[in-house]
């Protein structure tokens, strides 16, 4: 069976398997056997998770330039397992540095890339990735012409689901080769911002955004956030005033999202914005300015002030829940 | 001691007004390009080159910074308006094989371009093209010229042969540094993108523009474009546009329709 390798990251991170890491084992394994490569160790309840996904074998390095150098030795180590296994295909998630390594690994072995992957489907061998293009105005399939396909996955392209049986994955440590310009950008510092224990933006089901209307207040937003377990989204408005940290952007320049329902508060919907949330399954949409453009792409629609409305709409959904 | 003159490269790309409806077309799916313009996102590219080189005298020390870009003949307005915001020449690759290029060969050919210009100190690109939007190209150009990259970076500093920048992602915030040559790309956050002046205006018309084909950079027809490509795209279909749904003003219990509406949809 064809080896298709998925990279996991646990350099800095918590020993245990993300859900965007699961989904990409899912579908790893509908196209063929997976071969995760680590980078950083092995935790125990890392190797058994990954059991539960039906992985028998693992590759991982703990060499130091891994954490001490940006994404490059990554790649160098995500390529060279997939040219000692033969891999057809390697799956990343969508993160900016997934989408790194994705670039590398294409130049390294020869590869084919597609980014931004919604779906993925194998169809006889070949690996059909489906992605929305020009701020959600298209759907698109692609598919890579060379031996070996790479592909990043957005978030909840499939349903994360356990093997038909649990394995013992044989967990072998290896040693890779750093290209010269691998160690050329070293990591001097890190800077951990505070986690705000909401859900993450491109894996919240609800994404409640503020903009320009919240005139510096993100109080409303961030409750009806929390009563609805949704994560906070900004428009670039209100985070290139300082209101909110940039990684809540939501548009072109920022995060691209597609959650069951959106909520927009005194946001316009310029396209800057719109490019990051259209593809919303519904969009809810709050605003003073009955001429916003937003207005335009909500399935529901508040003409109002957000000060007055929010939290009615969060006194209402409490009573309800009482 | 002094500093020397640098040597800079920015890519730059002439893309579809994001402001108009976009469309891809014809069977291989290409995007119509008409109604283009200098992609926003290399404005910022270009302003950190063009911040550096005032640093040390701009173009009068003999520091040089290049806007290439890759592209149909009409691309060159990208170079021009470039030329115009300060840049002190341009280099166009053109050719009508690389149509269609996808990341993989479009990097081939930007580096095959970039080692035509010499040693180059640093060069910077966008967080991204406006229409592609993979953000491949920047790291599969610093792979394929041995340059160590420093993505998406809010901030960016030079001091001696030394750059500094700052990533911010999403739990951290990481400070990189790197010694010269190497290659950036720098986000929407990096700077203020300055425009061209009337002075500036006329002063990129005595700028030099150079062309240059897949031969001039020794690449074959059959290396880039559909041919060389690594990908394909199988099939495109429009997105229905979004419609508006019922939009109501607030007489007071908006908030309570809201949650209707919530309630209505499952989503609650």
């Amino acid at each position: 069976m064809t080896a298709i390798v998925v990279f996991i990251d646990q350099i800095n991170a918590s020993g245990t398997l993300h859900s965007t890491s699961q989904q990409l084992l899912t579908l790893a394994r509908s196209a063929g056997e997976a071969v995760v490569v680590v980078a950083g160790p092995v935790s125990e309840d890392l190797a058994a998770e990954l059991g539960v996904h039906g992985v028998a074998r693992v590759l991982h390095s703990e060499q130091s330039e891994l954490a001490d150098f940006l994404i490059a030795p990554k790649a160098d180590l995500v390529a060279q397992v997939a040219a000692s296994v033969s891999a057809s295909a390697v799956l990343l998630e969508n993160s900016p540095a997934g989408k790194e390594i994705a670039a590398r690994v294409g130049v390294a072995l020869n590869a084919g890339v597609i980014t931004d992957a919604v779906t993925v489907e194998n169809q006889g061998g070949a690996l059909l990735a489906h992605k929305s293009v020009l701020a959600g105005s298209y759907m698109v399939q692609a598919q890579a012409t060379s031996a070996v396909t790479v592909i990043s996955v957005k978030s909840h392209s499939v349903e994360a689901r356990a093997a038909a049986q649990t394995v013992v994955p044989v967990v072998e440590r290896i040693e890779v080769t750093f290209g010269p310009a691998s160690l050329g950008a070293r990591i001097i510092r890190r800077t951990s911002r505070t986690a705000s224990g909401r859900p993450e933006l491109e894996d919240a089901r609800i994404v409640v955004a503020g903009g320009r209307g919240l005139d510096g207040d993100f109080g409303p937003v961030e409750e009806l956030a929390d009563v609805l377990g949704a994560a906070v989204g900004a428009s670039r408005a209100a985070t290139d005033a300082g209101w909110i940290s940039h990684a809540a952007q939501v548009g072109q320049t920022g995060k691209k999202v597609s959650p069951q329902l959106y909520i927009s508060v005194g946001i316009s919907g310029a396209i800057q914005q719109k490019a990051g949330m259209q593809t919303s399954k519904v969009i809810v949409a709050v605003n003073k300015d009955s001429e916003s453009p937003v207005f335009e792409i909500a399935d529901f629609g508040i003409v109002g002030d957000l000060f007055k409305v929010l939290p009615q709409a969060v006194e209402e959904i409490k009573r309800r829940r009482s | 001691m002094e500093n020397a003159a640098l040597n800079i490269v920015v890519l730059v790309k002439y893309v579809p007004d994001t402001q108009f409806d976009r469309h891809l077309t014809g069977e291989n799916h290409r995007l119509d390009r008409n109604e283009s313009i200098l992609s926003e996102l290399d404005e910022y590219a270009l302003e950190a080159a063009l911040a550096i080189t005032d640093d040390r005298g701009g173009a009068k020390a003999g520091n040089f910074v290049t806007a290439l870009t890759l592209g149909p003949a009409s691309a060159v307005a990208a170079v021009k308006k470039s030329l115009q915001i300060g840049a002190t020449s341009g280099v166009h690759v053109s050719d009508e094989a690389l149509a269609g290029s996808d990341a993989w060969s479009t990097s081939l050919a930007l580096a095959a371009a970039v080692r035509t210009l010499g040693p180059v100190d640093l060069i910077i690109t966008g967080m991204s093209s406006t229409d592609g939007e993979t953000s491949l190209v920047p790291t599969q150009l610093a792979a394929r010229l041995g340059l160590p990259a420093i993505t998406f970076a809010s901030s960016l500093e030079l001091d001696g042969t030394t750059v500094t920048a700052r990533r911010d992602g999403d739990d951290v915030s990481e400070d990189i540094q790197a010694t010269l040559p190497v290659l950036v790309s720098v986000t929407d956050q990096a700077n203020e993108p300055r425009y061209p002046n009337f002075k500036g205006i006329l002063a990129a018309k005595k700028k030099k523009i150079t062309t240059l084909s897949l031969a001039d950079i020794g690449l074959s027809a059959d290396a880039v474009g559909h041919i060389g490509s690594l990908t394909r795209v199988d099939s495109a279909a429009e997105r229905p546009a979004r419609t508006a749904g019922t939009i109501i003003t607030d007489a007071g219990d908006a908030g309570i329709q809201l949650v209707d509406f919530l309630a209505a949809q499952k989503l609650i």
